[in-house]
């Protein structure tokens, strides 16, 4: 078991240094950037919008039913959402859902080209195919997770927002006060470099999983869920890390 | 041409290649035929350069592979075409992208040139009104032409096709082979085709290299083949009731066309 995972690690890094090389054309490495952006990226808009939505409004009603001692300031409710959302739900939890979105997306699309000979007739006409299908994924999903991370957060703040507005349970000039009070910029650029970390590890995992498929469509299924395994695994370890080197 | 020397190939312990010899005239439909899990295809992935054999090299027209820097055999497989067993069309593109994909990536060419250079190719093939279809909206008889569009595409010197027949009715089995025939005496490529289609074999089989359990156990052509005393050869090709006839007359036909 140890050794096996030492030489996948090893077969990772060397794929990864296949990955990153000059593309043969750049005028079709950014072609497919964009294309990239829009389907790993831009396509999971809604997903985002929808969670991050319901779970501001969520973290919102658990503050305000959880925080009733006289002692604790009324504006807390949307102090704790906001801390909430800005230090683990737009980073951490956001990637470990998009790892089940865009890493299974990645790994079977990868896989499927893999058992239909796409990939060897793309090595066959001299082309390096992982540089040219994986490092547009990664590229792609890294420059465009920023966003998302950003926007989750801001969709996440109008749902808190949003009960405050429509229900008796927080009054809306308590909720903005709370989550103006004690503002700490970093804690935003603490969720974008985590998101940055956690979207390279979904599209270079499932990218991984997916180039290196063996055999039909079961193993295609397997390979992807594989992916989404082992980029969960590896966003809730880095997670740690990365709070602990950034927060500290 | 091209010339196999000797390859040997292992996987996990297991020997599936034994020295095979065997040499591949250019201009002409050469056939690499066997049983399946005889080791053709590992065989011809061995010659494409998908697969590394242990033992053995192979030389393109003189030049030994194994012995090139990676620059020359970029070079090289640019002058390789290839049509896969199951067409590995490209599915996000369409007839037209599938096509120019090698031009767009590998040929100095304008975007024009390259237009009318694959618009030509699928022309070559018999393909009309398709270039905007996508590789899910047409037949498999119509992919597999594609796929033979998108590997003349580049000119290439070298054509090597994985079972081109697989899938296909009988009909337009014979239309691919007849193409694939057409375009290596049209542009004098080096064909090497995989099959076990005995309609392939008695059709184009210029040069057919017979390959069993590993080993290369005849080498001749669509001619020879039917007096050839090998057993495993015999066993493999004439095993159905037709081809036991069709050879009998055959052998008649040539021992009058002889005494003539």
């Amino acid at each position: 078991m140890f050794f096996s995972s030492i030489a996948s690690f090893g077969k990772y890094c060397i794929f990864i240094s296949q990955v990153f090389r000059s593309p043969d054309k750049w005028k079709e490495f950014f072609k497919r950037l964009v294309f990239e952006i829009n389907k790993l990226g831009v396509d999971s808009i809604p997903l985002v919008i929808i969670i991050s939505l319901f779970i501001g409004a969520v973290i919102t009603i658990q503050m305000t039913i959880n925080i009733v001692s006289p002692l604790i300031p009324s504006y807390s409710t949307g102090l704790a959402t906001r801390e909430i959302l800005l230090l683990e739900f737009s980073s951490t939890m956001m990637c470990l859902i998009l790892a089940g979105k865009v890493g299974s997306n990645i790994a079977s699309e990868i896989g499927t080209m893999r058992v239909t000979e796409q990939i060897d007739a793309m090595d066959i006409m001299g082309l390096n195919s992982a540089n040219f299908i994986v490092m547009p994924k990664i590229v792609g999903f890294v420059l465009f997770v920023p966003v998302l991370c950003i926007l989750s957060m801001f969709v996440g703040l109008v749902g808190g927002w949003i009960i405050a507005e429509f229900t008796t349970m927080i009054s809306v000039e308590d909720y903005v006060y709370g989550i103006q009070s004690f503002f700490n910029e970093w804690y935003v650029w603490y969720g974008i470099i985590k998101t940055v970390f956690f979207a390279y590890i979904i599209a270079s995992v499932s990218s991984y999983y997916g180039y290196f498929v063996k055999g039909g469509a079961l193993e295609v299924g397997q390979a992807s869920t594989k992916a989404v395994v082992s980029s969960s695994i590896l966003i809730l370890f880095f997670d740690v890390i990365l709070t602990k080197l950034l927060l500290q | 041409m091209i010339e196999a020397k000797n390859i040997s190939k292992w996987f996990d312990g297991q020997r599936v290649l034994y020295d095979i010899s065997a040499t591949f005239d250019t201009g002409k439909t050469n056939l690499i035929i066997g049983q399946s899990g005889s080791g053709k295809t590992v065989f011809m992935k061995c010659l494409i350069g998908l697969l590394t054999p242990e033992e053995g090299s192979i030389l393109y027209d003189g030049r030994r592979f194994r012995s090139m820097s990676d620059q020359e055999k970029k070079k090289l497989r640019m002058e390789i075409g290839v049509l896969f067993q199951g067409s590995a069309l490209f599915d996000n593109e369409t007839v037209l992208g599938n096509v120019m994909f090698p031009l767009k990536m590998f040929s100095p060419l304008s975007h024009e040139e390259q237009l009318e250079r694959a618009r030509f190719c699928i022309q070559r093939v018999g393909l009309n009104n398709a270039d905007n279809k996508y590789p899910s909206e047409i037949s498999g008889g119509m992919q597999k032409r594609v796929a033979i569009a998108r590997a003349i595409a580049l000119n290439p010197k070298y054509l090597f096709c994985d079972e081109p027949n697989s899938g296909l009715d009988p009909k337009t089995s014979i239309l691919i082979d007849e193409l694939l025939s057409d375009i290596t005496h049209e542009y004098n490529i080096t064909t090497i085709i995989n099959t076990h289609d005995m309609n392939s074999v008695l059709g184009i089989g210029e040069k057919i290299v017979f390959i069993n359990k590993g080993h290369c156990d005849w080498i001749g052509n669509d001619k020879t083949i039917f007096r050839s005393t090998s057993q495993s050869l015999n066993d493999f090709v004439f095993a159905s009731q037709l081809f036991q006839e069709v050879k009998k007359f055959l052998e008649r036909e040539y021992q009058a066309e002889e005494d003539i």
